[in-house]
């Protein structure tokens, strides 16, 4: 079996099943109980916060768990909307932006808010005199992602942070970080980024659970009450067993962030040389270390991923996220203006620290049989 | 006084003459098989009645639900048991009876006794206005009206007392099992699962065949067949789902038949093979969810061209409805959710862009031809590597 879909979803590490399950079975308390099995619990919390906050060079106190990257991004972008309201309507995003961030902004123009959708260039990245051309007065939000997740490009985070912040310092920048996190040094502080939302499971922790980090002084409207636990940002009973595999997670890839983000480096890039020997493909992958996205001309990716699955290889086509919908073609896909014969034809193989080289020449073998024999017999 | 029994009306099957007993026997037996997951029921016949009755707890909605399910049953009649014969003791159970059913006392009523037990003390007659005037009585809001009244309060002085009032429909239909069996074509879609429903109701248990063309269909497109099988099968009872590989097949027709009669050719491949399984399990017909120019493949024409290669009758119980109406049943067998989810059948892969609506045998024949050198091994490899899985 060979696994290249570790931007869908990632296996967790034993170390993270193992402490998940002393968290359920031993250290089982509420954590707002008064008595010290409370105590422990929140214990755990605690130095979950702290591995995660070092990683990020930020404070523990900054650090508010949710229940992934769906709702970090949910929370950030109609919390800061609703939260600033009154001072403007105005928000600016990108149009490669992941569905969790496209279907609340297109929740709050329903609302009334007005959303700038910026474009991108051939290759997938923003163009930064755009961003600084549309921050207005009223903008009270940017939300863009650092790594996307389709096609692996970096976005320049930094420096539109600077941007931003030089024009209008009231807007609050937000940054989608969930394929970014663990693979790539991030200091929200530095790239002047106000809230960041990650996913425990793109890197080998739990599904259910990720965070939205908040620099302090970052207002936003909470989206969930009740108990008014984690400050009343974010009310219910925390998911301990969740958050503690998320910290042990988030240790064991930032621990050795570089390295690792080398050796899935060195995998995907002997990817990338060596699909080089199908012809017909155009390889639209970023720079992320992780992710690797090639267009077959003339193929529909979802028969060339079934063909690929009958041989227990495992990829996506597009990203799994938006495979549910009708659209067949990403915005993504759209936005980069790949010629039409390629468009239906792309597939998205993801790495991670378990992958081999040798699943790499087994995965192009495998190509290098199929796609010639599937493109005999496509739709006429 | 909870409802601890049913009364089970059954229409049809009790005009079958000679055959009525296996009829009832059928009835019983599905019933049985249908009750077992609600707890332990006694299921039994007495004088021209069938009686299912709780011999313990039991959850009511889901008794009610689960006999829904069986065919032959016409209508459910909820009801009480009084095995006290004592007419103290029954007017009693009545009251009680009559206060639990209608929270609301304001209705008009009629008391129908029947005494087939003769030994009991009150005539039918004397029961009727001995009850009904003790339920006067005892709530204010109730009048009689004999001629249409709106709760019809029954007594059936037998072995036992029993009582009730209302009778919940049921699915109609012939017993499971009393009329043959048939092989279902069953792809993913909204008309095949009907159709299949349709002729189960009938008593004729279901077999099922469907096509899945690796890599262009998915495990998921599959297993969304197996679950609309298992949907089927509450009604229709275990089915037993052959799942056939017709990659190669397809590809073959592709690249050796002109495109647009690619699906007219397609179906008469599926239609033979759907019989090979047919008659290797006696089954004594084939069953469609074809609907008259539904689409291409489905013109009149095109029918008759499909029909041409099959032995056997081919039931296709949607013929002459329109797609609401199939989507109707659907929805009310529990099958419509599934059929939507989009994943994409075999026959929607190599679909031409204008098929071929007014097909002409003797050119599709023509076009067979040149399969003729492949097709045999084909059809054997597509038959001897069809997995068959028990769905109930």
């Amino acid at each position: 079996m060979i696994y290249f879909d570790n931007a869908a979803t990632t296996k967790a590490f034993p170390e993270v099943v193992r402490i998940m399950e002393e968290a359920m079975q031993v250290i089982y308390g509420n954590p707002s109980a008064k008595h010290i099995k409370g105590m422990e619990a929140e214990n755990l919390i605690k130095e979950a916060q702290d591995v995660i906050a070092k990683s990020l060079k930020a404070k523990p106190g900054e650090i508010f768990f949710t229940s992934g990257g769906t709702e970090s991004n949910n929370t950030a972008i109609i919390g800061t909307a609703m939260k600033n309201h009154r001072r403007g309507k105005h928000i600016i995003t990108s149009r490669i932006e992941h569905a969790s961030v496209y279907e609340p902004m297109r929740f709050l123009e329903e609302q009334g808010f007005e959303v700038t959708y910026l474009d991108v260039d051939k290759k997938g990245y923003l163009r930064l005199d755009e961003l600084e051309e549309a921050i207005r007065p009223d903008t009270t939000l940017v939300s863009l992602m650092f790594v996307n997740n389709e096609i692996g490009t970096v976005q320049p985070v930094k420096e539109a942070g600077e941007i931003i912040k030089k024009k209008n310092p009231e807007t609050v920048f937000h940054v989608d970080a969930i394929q970014a996190y663990g693979k790539m040094p991030i200091t929200p502080k530095n790239m002047k980024i106000d809230l960041l939302s990650m996913s425990g499971h793109k890197i080998h922790g739990p599904k259910g659970v990720g965070f939205l980090y908040v620099r302090e002084g970052t207002k936003i409207q909470p989206l969930i009450y009740g108990g008014g636990q984690q400050k009343g940002m974010r009310s219910g009973t925390e998911n301990v067993p969740g958050i503690a595999g998320l910290g042990c997670a988030c240790r064991l890839m930032i621990g050795e962030q570089y390295e690792n983000a080398d050796k899935i480096r060195k995998i995907k890039e002997y990817f990338q040389e060596r699909i080089q020997e199908i012809d017909d493909i155009i390889d639209n992958s970023g720079e992320a270390p992780h992710i690797a996205s090639i267009s077959f001309k003339g193929l529909r990716s979802e028969v060339l991923l079934h063909a690929l699955e009958e041989r227990e290889i495992y990829v996506s086509s597009g990203s799994a996220c938006s495979s549910n919908k009708k659209q067949p073609v990403s915005g993504t896909l759209n936005a980069i203006g790949l010629p039409d014969e390629y468009k239906d034809g792309t597939l998205r193989f993801s790495f991670s620290l378990e992958n081999t080289k040798e699943e790499v020449d087994e995965t192009i073998e495998a190509l290098k049989e199929l796609v010639p024999m599937l493109r005999r017999f496509v739709r006429r | 006084m909870k409802v601890t029994a049913f009364l089970i009306k059954y229409g049809e099957i009790a005009i079958k003459g000679k055959n009525r007993f296996m009829f009832e026997d059928a009835l019983m037996r599905q019933i049985r098989f249908a009750m077992k997951p609600v707890g332990d029921f006694d299921v039994r016949k007495e004088s021209g009645r069938m009686f299912v009755e709780g011999r313990g707890d039991f959850d009511y909605d889901e008794a009610v639900e689960a006999l829904q399910k069986v065919f032959g049953i016409v209508g459910i009649c909820p009801m009480v048991v009084e095995e006290t014969k004592d007419i103290d003791h029954l007017r009693k159970t009545v009251l009680a009876f009559i206060d639990e059913q209608y929270p609301v006392k304001d209705f008009t009523f009629k008391v129908h006794a029947r005494r087939g037990d003769k030994q009991f003390p009150m005539t039918s007659m004397e029961l009727n206005m001995d009850i009904g005037e003790k339920l006067l009585d005892a709530f204010e809001g109730l009048k009689v009206d004999v001629h249409h009244p709106d709760v019809m309060v029954n007594i059936e002085v037998r072995k036992y007392i029993y009582i009730y009032s209302q009778e919940i429909k049921g699915p109609g239909g012939m017993p499971a099992g009393t009329n043959g069996r048939a092989m279902l074509l069953l792809s993913g879609g909204i008309d095949s699962p009907v159709a299949g429903y349709m002729i189960a109701k009938r008593g004729v248990r279901i077999d099922a065949t469907y096509f899945h063309a690796p890599p262009y269909t998915s495990e998921r497109a599959k297993q969304k067949v197996v679950d609309l099988a298992k949907i089927v099968a509450q009604y229709a009872g275990p089915i037993d789902l052959h799942v056939v590989n017709f990659t190669d097949i397809q590809l073959a027709i592709y690249e050796k038949c002109p495109h647009d009669e690619l699906t007219i050719i397609m179906r008469r491949y599926m239609m033979k093979i759907a019989e090979h399984f047919a008659k290797e399990r006696e089954d004594l017909a084939l069953i469609t969810g074809e609907s008259i120019g539904q689409v291409a493949s489905q013109t009149i024409h095109n029918l008759a061209i499909t029909n041409e290669v099959c032995e056997l009758p081919v039931f296709r119980p949607c013929i002459g409805m329109d797609k609401q109406e199939i989507v109707d049943i659907a929805e009310k067998i529990g099958t419509f959710e599934t059929s939507i989810q989009p994943f994409e059948d075999c026959c929607t892969i190599f679909v031409a862009k204008h098929p071929v609506t007014k097909g002409n045998l003797k050119r599709i024949q023509k076009s067979e031809e040149h399969l003729k050198d492949v097709i045999d091994d084909l059809m054997k490899e597509a038959i001897d590597t069809t997995e068959v899985i028990h769905v109930k």
